[in-house]
C-alpha cells in the first residue's frame, strides 16, 4: 500500500511505444472518448444555448427579490444532507464492514433499501404521519389535553430541517455503497500496520482508513448533493424555495425557459466549482494497494453496550428510510390496490424494468469506456471533454430534458430536411418521442454515476498491475478484460444499481420524452403524487421501491464476495501467516 | 483470482443482450404509428386520471384512436422542438394561462368550428378563435362553520383586512392558481392596490404557505386556522372521498363561500384546448374539441371533477348544484392572463411564501 505524494506517473499508454509513432496511429480509445462525449455532451450544449436568449428583466427581479434567499437555501440544504449523509454513510459502512455486532450479516444489504424510496415519496408519507393534523401530533394533544399548536412545541416537517431530513434519509446509502465498496478494497495489512504502530481503532478510522477511502466517499457525497441540488419533487412539496424551485418558477411561471436556463447554467457552474475544489484538495495524492496480500476482515468484536450501540446505528436508518414508508405505503396499499391494478400496472412495471436496464446497461459499457480512456492519460484534454459530458447528473431533470427534446428535435428535422430535398421522402421524427429518447435521457442523466464509480474503482488498482501487463505484452484492452474488469466487478456492480434505480425513481424527464401511451411506475405514480394522492397509487410506489430491493441484494452478496481474498477456504491459510507489505510502487 | 471472476461477466452481457432484443420492437414502434391515417394524438397537460375517460369515451364513439402524453411541464417545449414534424394534433391545458403561452410561441392556429362557438361562451374563448375553453373553476374561500361568522368574509379583500390576523392558510402564493388570482385582482384593481392586498393577505397568514388546496381545509379542521382558499371542485372531491372517509370530515367543517358577490364576481379559471399550427390531423382534431364541448362529455367534466361545464344548459353535478349559484368574474380571461408574469414577480417582492 502506497500514499505516492508528488509522483506523477508516466502515461501507460505510451510505456513501451516509441516516441513519435503514437501521433500516426488512429487511436480508438481517444476517438471513442471524443464522439462519446461529445453525443452525451450535446444535450448540456443545447441548455447553454437556450441560455444564451435574453430572459428580459428577469435577473433584475431576482436580484431584487429572492435570489439570495433561493442561494442560501440552496447552500444550507446541500451542506445538510452532504453532512448527513457523510456521516450516516461512511459511519455505518465502517461499522458494518469492520465491526462485528448482531445483525451485521443483515445490515450489509439492508442499508441501501431506503435508496429505492423515491425522496418525494418519503416526504409525503412523513408529512402525513407528522405534521399538525397527523396522527402524532394528534396523540400528543390528546393525551396532553391540548387543544391547539400553541400549547406546545413540535417541529415542522415541511421545512429545511424536514427536508434536510427526508433527503439524508434515502440518499445516504450513494456514501454507504461506496464507502464500503472502499473499505472493503482497503487490505487488512494496513490496518494491521496502523494498529501494530500503536493507533487504537478510533485512530485507524480517521487516520489511516477514512483518508484512503476518500476518493470513494467524496464521489458519494458529490453525487448527493448534486441529487439534492436538482431535487424539485421534495423541496416542492415542502415549499423550500431553492435553486431548483427558482428555476422551474422562472420557467413556468414567468414564461422563461431561457432565465430558467441561465439559473441552471449558474448551478452548474457552482457545481463545477465544487468538484475542481474536491479534486485540488487531493491533486498530488495516490491511493491504491500494492499489496496482494488481502484476506477476510477479521472485524473488531464489539462489546455488549457498543455492539448494542453500532445495531441501533444501523437499524434506525433503515427502519426511518424504509421501514416506516413502507408499512404506510402497505397500509394505502391495501385500500387502494383496485385502482393501481385496473391501470395498466404489469405493463408500466414491464417498461420501467426495461428501460431501467437498458440504461443501466449501456452507461456501465460508456462509464468503463471512458475512465479506462482517461486511465491511459493519452491525451490531456481528454480528461476535460470526459468530466464535462458527465455532467449530465448536475443539471435538474426537467431542464435537461428540454435539453435533448431541442437536440432530438433539430437532429431528426436536419434528417428529414435532407432526405425531402435528396431524396424526396419525409423521414418525419425519428428518435423524438421514442424509447431511445428516454433511454438517452437516462444515459446523459447517469453515466456520471457509472464513469464516477468505475473511475473511483479504477483509481485503488495500481499502475504497477498495467504496468505488469504491459511488460508480459498485453494491448490496453486486453489489460482491462483481464485485469481491471475482474477487479473492477464490485465497483461495477455499484453502478449498475445506482443507474437502475435512479432509472426506477426518475421523472421529470421520463414524463417529457416518453412515446404516446406510454406509462412506467415512476410516471403512474406522479400523476397522483402531484395531486397530494399517493394513496391512490402506493401499489406502484410499492413496485418501484421492491424493484430496487433486488438489485440492491444482489450487488451486496457480489460486492462481499467480489472482496479479494474473501472466499473461505482459501484465506484459511494466509490468515495466520503475517506477511509483509511489499512496497512495489516508484 | 482474475480467472474465476471474469466468467461471471456473462450472464451482465447476456442481459444486456436480452434487453435490447425486448426492445427492439418499442423502439420501431413509433415508427410504424405515423403510418395510421385514423389517429388523434394530444399533448395534455392535464392528469391522466381525468382525461382518459373522455379519450375512451371518444375512441368508442367514433372510433378513432386518440394517443396521448400527459405531462405537467415541458409539453410546450417538445412541440417546439419537434417544429413541423410533431406528431401531435391537440394540446391540453389545466389552466389559460399554459394555453396562452403556446399562443405566444405562435405554436397554435386557429380552430374552424361553429359548434364550438354555439358551445362555449365567448369570454372563455379566444378572440381569435386560437384556444377554447372546455371546463370552469371557481376560485373559492373555505370558512370553518361556526368560527367564522356570516358575513365576516364576502370578498376576497376580506382576506387581507385586521380582523383575519392569524386566521388565514394558503398553499403556495407561486402556484398557479394563487398566482391567477392575484393577476385578477390586479386587472381589476391595479398593481398598487393588489400588491397592498397580497401583503395584507401574507401579515394575516397562520402558517408558512404549503401544501395543496385540500390540506388547508384539513388545517380549518385542525384548528390551525379559519379561512383558505381553494379550488370549488376540490370541496366535492372531498365530499366524496369515500376511500379517505377523513376527507370527508374536513369539508363538513367548512362553508365554501363564492367571494365577491356584490361587485365583480369571484376569480374563475378554466381547462382549455388547442390545436397545433402542425396538427397532421386537423379535421379530427376539430371534431375531438366539439366532442370535448358537447353535452355528453361536459356532463362527463361535471361528474368526474366536479367542474362547472361551460356549455350552456348542461347540468352541474348535484352536488355543485347545492353549493348555490354565483357570479363569475366576467372579464375576459386573456386580460387576467397578461398580468400572469407581474403578478407572479409581486408574489417575490412581498415574500409571499417566506
Amino acid at each position: 500500500m502506497t500514499r505516492t505524494l508528488q509522483h506523477p506517473e508516466p502515461p501507460l499508454y505510451t510505456a513501451n511505444e516509441p516516441k513519435g509513432f503514437k501521433t500516426l496511429k488512429f487511436d480508438v480509445w481517444a476517438f471513442g472518448t471524443v464522439v462519446i462525449a461529445a453525443l452525451i455532451a450535446m444535450p448540456i450544449f443545447w441548455v447553454v444555448g437556450l441560455a444564451l436568449n435574453s430572459s428580459g428583466d428577469i435577473w433584475a427581479h431576482l436580484v431584487d427579490t429572492v435570489l439570495a434567499r433561493l442561494a442560501l437555501t440552496t447552500v444550507l440544504l446541500m451542506a445538510g444532507v452532504g453532512f448527513g449523509t457523510f456521516v450516516l454513510g461512511t459511519g455505518t459502512a465502517w461499522l458494518v464492514t469492520m465491526c462485528r455486532f448482531p445483525g451485521k450479516r443483515i445490515f450489509e444489504w439492508a442499508m441501501l433499501i431506503p435508496m429505492a424510496v423515491p425522496a418525494y415519496v418519503i416526504a409525503y408519507v412523513y408529512t402525513d404521519l407528522l405534521e399538525y393534523s397527523g396522527p402524532v401530533q394528534g396523540l400528543i394533544r390528546e393525551t396532553f389535553g391540548f387543544t391547539n399548536g400553541s400549547q406546545y412545541w413540535f417541529f415542522e416537517i415541511r421545512s429545511l430541517g424536514g427536508a434536510i431530513t427526508m433527503m439524508t434519509l434515502v440518499l445516504y446509502p450513494y456514501v454507504y455503497l461506496l464507502a464500503r465498496a472502499a473499505f472493503l478494497e482497503q487490505s487488512i495489512c494496513v490496518l494491521e500496520a496502523s494498529r501494530t504502530l500503536g493507533k487504537g481503532p478510533w485512530e485507524s478510522f480517521f487516520k489511516v482508513a477514512l483518508p484512503l477511502a476518500r476518493p470513494s466517499i467524496a464521489v458519494g457525497v458529490s453525487l448527493v448533493m448534486m441529487e439534492t441540488l436538482n431535487d424539485f419533487g421534495t423541496v416542492d412539496f415542502f415549499a423550500v424555495a431553492t435553486f431548483t424551485a427558482g428555476i422551474f418558477d422562472v420557467w413556468l411561471n414567468m414564461n422563461s425557459p431561457s432565465g430558467a436556463a441561465q439559473l441552471a447554467c449558474m448551478m452548474l457552474l457552482f457545481v463545477i466549482v465544487l468538484i475542481a475544489l474536491e479534486r485540488y484538495g487531493r491533486r498530488k495524492q495516490k491511493f491504491h494497494n500494492t499489496t496482494t496480500h488481502n484476506r477476510a476482515l477479521p472485524g473488531f468484536k464489539l462489546s455488549a453496550p457498543w455492539a448494542a450501540l453500532a445495531f441501533l446505528a444501523c437499524a434506525v436508518p433503515v427502519a426511518l428510510g424504509f421501514g416506516v414508508p413502507a408499512w404506510v405505503l402497505g397500509s394505502y396499499a391495501l385500500n387502494f390496490y383496485e385502482e393501481t391494478l385496473a391501470a395498466d400496472f404489469w405493463t408500466f412495471t414491464f417498461n420501467s424494468l426495461l428501460l431501467a436496464g437498458l440504461a443501466a446497461a449501456i452507461t456501465i459499457v460508456l462509464g468503463v469506456f471512458l475512465a479506462y480512456s482517461l486511465r491511459l492519460g493519452q491525451v490531456r484534454w481528454i480528461n476535460g471533454v470526459t468530466r464535462f459530458a458527465a455532467l449530465g447528473y448536475a443539471v435538474p431533470g426537467a431542464v435537461l430534458a428540454i435539453g435533448i427534446l431541442m437536440y432530438l428535435g433539430w437532429l431528426d428535422n436536419t434528417i428529414d430536411g435532407w432526405a425531402r430535398g435528396h431524396i424526396g421522402i419525409s423521414t418525419g421524427l425519428i428518435f423524438s418521442g421514442t424509447v431511445i429518447a428516454v433511454t438517452f435521457g437516462y444515459v446523459v442523466r447517469f453515466l456520471s454515476l457509472s464513469f464516477g464509480s468505475v473511475e473511483s474503482g479504477l483509481a485503488k488498482i495500481t499502475a504497477n498491475m498495467d504496468g505488469a501487463a504491459r511488460t508480459l505484452g498485453a494491448g490496453p484492452m486486453s489489460t482491462l478484460k483481464r485485469i481491471h474488469l475482474p477487479m473492477l466487478k464490485g465497483s461495477i456492480m455499484t453502478a449498475a444499481l445506482l443507474v437502475f434505480v435512479d432509472c426506477m425513481k426518475e421523472l421529470p424527464m421520463t414524463v417529457v420524452l416518453r412515446p404516446f401511451n406510454f406509462e412506467t411506475l415512476a410516471t403512474f405514480v406522479h400523476q397522483y403524487a402531484s395531486d397530494e394522492l399517493l394513496p391512490e397509487a402506493a401499489l406502484a410506489a410499492l413496485a418501484i421501491v421492491a424493484a430496487g430491493i433486488i438489485p440492491v441484494v444482489l450487488l451486496s452478496i457480489t460486492i462481499a464476495h467480489a472482496r479479494a481474498g474473501h472466499t473461505q477456504h482459501v484465506d484459511a491459510a494466509p490468515q495466520h501467516i503475517p506477511t509483509p507489505v511489499q512496497e512495489v510502487s516508484p | 483470482m482474475f480467472q474465476s471472476v471474469s466468467t461471471n461477466r456473462k450472464p451482465i452481457l447476456l442481459l444486456s443482450l436480452l434487453s435490447i432484443a425486448t426492445a427492439l420492437p418499442l423502439l420501431l414502434s413509433p415508427a410504424l404509428g405515423h403510418a395510421e391515417d385514423n389517429v388523434l394524438n394530444v399533448y395534455s397537460y392535464r392528469q391522466a386520471f381525468l382525461i382518459e375517460p373522455l379519450l375512451k369515451a371518444y375512441e368508442v364513439k367514433t372510433g378513432t384512436k386518440v394517443q396521448a402524453v400527459f405531462a405537467n411541464k415541458g409539453l410546450l417545449q417538445r412541440l417546439q422542438a419537434e417544429g413541423q414534424n410533431s406528431p401531435a394534433d391537440v394540446v391540453l391545458t389545466a389552466d389559460v394561462n399554459q394555453i396562452a403561452e403556446f399562443q405566444d410561441e405562435n405554436l397554435l392556429q386557429s380552430i374552424t368550428s361553429p359548434t364550438l362557438m354555439t358551445n362555449i361562451p365567448p369570454q372563455y374563448r379566444d378572440p381569435g378563435n386560437m384556444w377554447t375553453g372546455l371546463t370552469m373553476r371557481a376560485r373559492a374561500i373555505y370558512a370553518h362553520k361556526e368560527r367564522v361568522k356570516p358575513g365576516e368574509v364576502t370578498t376576497y379583500e376580506d382576506l387581507a383586512k385586521p380582523h383575519m390576523k392569524g386566521r388565514v392558510c394558503t398553499r403556495s402564493g407561486k402556484h398557479p392558481y394563487n398566482v391567477s388570482l392575484l393577476a385578477s385582482m390586479i386587472a381589476a384593481k391595479g398593481e398598487a392596490a393588489a400588491q397592498a392586498w397580497a401583503e395584507g393577505v401574507k401579515s394575516n397568514l397562520a402558517r408558512r404557505p404549503q401544501g395543496n388546496d385540500r390540506a388547508q381545509v384539513k388545517a380549518i379542521k385542525e384548528g390551525e386556522c379559519d379561512v383558505s382558499l381553494g379550488n370549488s371542485y376540490y370541496f366535492g372531491k372531498m365530499l366524496t372521498n369515500d376511500k379517505k372517509p377523513e376527507e370527508k370530515e374536513w369539508a363538513a367543517s367548512v362553508n365554501i363561500i363564492f367571494p365577491n358577490q356584490d361587485d365583480r364576481g369571484t376569480h374563475v379559471n378554466v381547462s382549455a384546448a388547442a390545436i397545433t399550427k402542425s396538427a397532421p390531423h386537423y379535421d379530427e382534431a376539430v371534431k375531438f374539441l366539439e366532442f370535448l364541448s358537447s353535452d355528453e362529455a361536459q356532463a362527463m367534466y361535471a361528474a368526474a371533477d366536479f367542474e362547472y361545464p361551460l356549455k350552456d344548459g348542461v347540468a352541474v353535478d348535484p352536488l355543485v348544484a347545492s353549493w348555490g349559484t354565483f357570479k363569475a368574474d366576467d372579464r375576459n380571461l386573456s386580460d387576467i392572463v397578461a398580468q400572469h408574469g407581474n403578478a407572479s414577480k409581486m408574489m417575490d417582492t412581498v415574500g409571499f411564501d417566506h
